[in-house]
């Protein structure tokens, strides 16, 4: 009886591996197990191996596995490009149409079952799929039962008997397993899971969702990898609330429209990836000078200029910290889990009309695709705070003035009325200008508009900016990163423990304005500071550098190969350091 | 009721004297006025560039965003408040070189707003070059031996990327500039107004005289019909462009925000931002 298992697919892009992935682990996550899934892909629709990795448990897990249990293989590369992540005692079941091989030097077992053969006899090559899923569960012993509700949901649209004839191929590829090799069938018996009911979804859906619930009614935005998901999701479900998405001619176009919406009053973001985020510079701006609000959601992919636009990177940070020219004011937020998404999400654009300034929801290809099950999400935790938007009426202008929308304050923050308004007219511009918005260049109002600006995040409210897990006053190691990382070091801090090196965990969750008072006590009470972060240069570990000081013990382990950390990459490369 | 001169405010232009921007400016605030505007119902929306000044120089709510963006800036505002009138303006640099992709786009979505562009075939707030719409020969800082780029032909692209309201005027031509913007804010869906707006201090050739003695009324010419697409086009093209009036109007097409689906009857702006509970559920349950 085992209470985990590492399963992976894998095939030719556009044969269907998705959806094997897909019926196998809503099934799983339904019965109560914990899912944590993700996709290796190409840049390309039709060819080229893909696969995907699931990860199944009966308690929560936040990252992929080191190893792997199970692998199902459509094609010979499936099995030379992934064997080596087998662990001993581990199981191939292969497509028997290809004469499947493995090297002969591991303890792995070789189950060749005629997955097309079975589907053709019942009708469509197509289903080899199905007979895949089967023989997985036969091997763990699910009763394919399980796949019932599933499959009724994917193929119900297309009749009934495309639905018994898919339950028929899994079936058929279970009853294969047990017939032809009875007893000599090595099974990974899964211990029975809590059978609840939880949500299962990719970090995209959650932002999504979390626009929505934060009260996003407007998106502009521009097609991209791994960013598409939010605006699909949106498309569909915003109409219905009374919102609207357009799809623009380019990213700036998007981001631009974003902030004229925003200006108008409605809550309005636009999300995209790297690429799309360097157009948006110059119009990030424009939100800082002008204080319009505006949420912007990156999923950062690999860099620079097209990159690695499937793989995962965590290399946008700086540029979405800095990048613009100037000096304005901005939120750069990261979430570290598939909850914090969605009420980050939410919460940015709180944070955009209390601050009114741009707000950057940053993640990573991770968290952004990777699937998995999130525990319940609170509808009361949703708060909505529009910060000095004026609602009510407005008393008469002096003859030809100017509402002072940008009034010099204490806390920097100025009223914001929205056009439409009687008596509240006033100008916007990205030129430097006085309080009721007309153009100014003297020195004076440019010093007290500038300060004012800069002064609105001195004492911004932000709820929880570091995820720590301290447990110790004083530690061997800290270590330091963001986004997705985090289930794989809360993996390597548990064997690191085990060996009894102690060590603290500090998650940063808001990057700009970084928050140095959380963070610095815990880099003094460190020996040594490791920043885990995927990209080449650092750029948290600089980030924690200018702020916290203490260059002298942080030290970096990156990786920037395109793939995610495994939790015994971070725990072996946190044993050299020691 | 609104007269024009409640439309202004008490900012001088930083404008040389003589610049056709100041009719241009002074026909969107009689248009304004006309329509029985308030001056808080009205949202002008420019670029960057001497013309993009503009908004600054109208007493209604106004945005000065980034150069080449006033069209996805002012589409934006048009999305979130159904009920504002949005005029969007700018210079020939503006919308047809750093923002053309904005303007063919803007042009075939056909959201309901309106584009003015002050044409003076340069760029005058840099001090002087050539722009898209400068003609062949043209002598600038930056074409000292003459610009060897055609000018685009402004009319032409419009009316081929799908537009439904086209029309060309000239500033000094005050009566027909106002009744064109009038029009064009009447116009369910995109409405593009080329304006030739001569620039006295960098442009020597295309002056208000020059302009006098080439432009061509369509209302002179016998039979025009601006309904008519292919009569537009060619007359576009006999005339290089240099007609006045409403050259094509497309009164059956529907504008993006009629033909959106599910595009809300009341503005965005005053939607729920609360999901009820019952709706949060509904949505967390399509994940389990």
């Amino acid at each position: 009886m085992i209470h985990q298992l590492s399963w992976k697919v894998g095939g030719q892009q556009g044969e269907g591996i998705e959806s094997t992935g897909e019926i196998f682990s809503i099934a799983l996550n339904r019965l109560g197990y914990y899912l944590y899934g993700y996709r290796h892909f190409s840049s390309r629709i039709k060819g080229g191996h893909t696969n995907n990795k699931i990860r199944v448990s009966t308690t929560p897990v936040r990252s992929i596995a080191d190893d792997l249990d199970i692998l199902v293989a459509f094609d010979q590369e499936s099995i030379d490009f992934n064997f080596h992540e087998l662990r001993d005692g581990g199981i191939v079941i292969a497509d028997a149409k290809f004469n499947p091989t493995i090297p002969e030097d591991r303890n792995v077992t070789l189950y060749a079952v005629p997955f097309t053969d079975i589907a053709t006899n019942l009708g469509t090559s197509l289903m080899k799929n199905m007979v895949a899923v089967g023989a997985s569960s036969a091997v763990l012993d699910i009763d394919i039962s399980a796949y019932q509700e599933v499959v009724q949901e994917i193929f119900g649209r297309k009749g009934q008997q495309v639905v018994e004839k898919n339950m028929e191929a899994i079936r058929a590829g279970a009853q294969y397993m047990k017939e032809q090799l009875g007893d000599r069938m090595q099974t990974m018996k899964l211990a029975k899971a809590d059978g609840k009911k939880r949500m299962f979804m990719i970090g995209n859906d959650a932002i999504a969702l979390g626009a929505l619930a934060g009260g996003a009614r407007f998106m502009a935005a521009y097609p991209i990898t791994p960013a598409s998901e939010i605006m699909e999701y949106l498309i569909k479900k915003l109409p219905e609330l009374g919102g609207a998405v357009i799809q623009t001619e380019d990213e700036i176009a998007a981001c631009t429209m974003a902030i004229g919406a925003n200006y108008a009053g409605v809550r309005a973001f636009t999300a995209s990836a790297g690429p799309g985020l360097s157009l948006m510079v110059e119009s990030i701006g424009l939100a800082g000078m002008t204080e319009t609000p505006l949420v912007i959601v990156d999923t950062q992919r690999g860099g620079p200029s097209t990159g690695l636009p499937t793989k995962q990177e965590q290399s946008d940070l700086m540029a979405m910290i800095y990048g613009t020219h100037g000096e304005i004011p901005k939120i750069v937020m990261a979430p570290s889990t598939v909850q914090e998404a969605f009420y980050d999400t939410a919460e940015a654009f709180n944070l955009a009309e209390e601050y009114q300034c741009p707000v950057i929801v940053l993640s990573d290809l991770q968290l952004s695709l990777g699937k998995q099950t999130v525990e319940p999400l609170e509808y009361d935790k949703i708060e909505i705070r529009r910060g000095k938007l004026v609602t009510g009426e407005l008393p008469p202008l002096e003859k030809k003035g100017n509402f002072k929308r940008y009034e010099v304050t204490e806390d920097g923050i100025s009223p914001r009325v929205l056009p439409g308004t009687p008596n509240g007219i006033h100008h916007v511009t990205g030129v430097e200008h006085a309080e009721t918005g007309t153009p100014s260049e003297a020195a004076a109002n440019r010093k007290a508009q500038m300060d004012k600006r800069l002064r609105k995040l001195k004492n911004i409210q932000f709820n929880t900016p570091v995820h720590k897990n301290v447990k110790h006053d004083e530690a061997d190691l800290l270590i330091v990163g963001f986004l997705s990382t985090r289930g794989a070091i809360e993996e390597a801090i548990e064997r690191l423990e085990q060996d009894g090196v102690k060590v603290n965990h500090a998650h940063i969750r808001l990057l700009h304005p970084f928050p140095t008072e959380e963070v610095l006590p815990l880099v003094e009470a460190a020996k040594k500071v490791v920043v885990v972060e995927q990209n080449a240069t650092g750029q948290l570990a600089n980030i924690l550098k200018m702020n916290v000081g203490h260059a002298e013990k942080i030290v970096n382990v990156l990786k920037y190969d395109g793939n995610p950390f495994l939790p015994n990459e971070v725990y072996t490369k946190c044993k050299e350091l020691l | 009721m609104a007269t024009f001169k409640d439309f202004r405010n008490d900012v001088k232009p930083n404008w040389c004297p003589g610049c056709g921007d100041f009719s241009v400016q002074a026909a969107i605030q009689r248009a304004a006025a006309n329509l029985g505007l308030e001056p808080h119902q009205l949202a002008v929306i420019s670029g960057i560039g001497c013309s993009g000044r503009i908004s600054g120089y109208i007493h209604s709510y106004g945005f000065h965003g980034t150069h080449g963006r006033a069209l996805p800036l002012a589409q934006g505002v048009k999305m979130a408040n159904r009920n504002l009138t949005v005029i969007a303006a700018g210079g020939d640099g503006d919308g047809f070189a750093i923002g053309m992709g904005h303007t063919i786009h803007a042009i075939r979505r056909n959201i309901d707003i309106t584009y003015i562009v002050m044409d003076n075939q340069i760029y005058g707030l840099t001090k002087g070059q050539t722009s898209p719409r400068s003609d062949v020969g043209f002598k600038t800082k930056s074409t000292p031996q003459g610009s060897v780029e055609p000018a685009l032909s402004i009319m032409e692209i419009a009316l081929s990327a799908g537009a439904t309201f086209v029309a060309q005027s000239f500033s000094s031509d005050l009566k027909e500039l106002t009744s064109l913007i009038e029009e064009g804010i009447k116009h369910k869906g995109f409405s593009l107004i080329n304006v030739f707006s001569p620039c006295v201090t960098y442009n020597k050739v295309n002056t208000y005289d020059w302009f006098k003695e080439n432009l061509v009324k369509v209302s002179d010419i016998e039979g025009y019909d601006p309904s008519d697409r292919a009569m537009a086009m060619q007359t576009v093209m006999k005339y290089k462009g240099l007609v006045t009036g409403l050259i094509y109007q497309n009164k059956e097409q529907k504008s993006y925000q009629e033909l959106l689906h599910g595009y809300s009857e009341t503005p965005l702006t005053e939607a729920d931002l609360r999901l009820s509970k019952e709706k949060f559920e509904e949505l967390v349950a399509e994940f389990m």
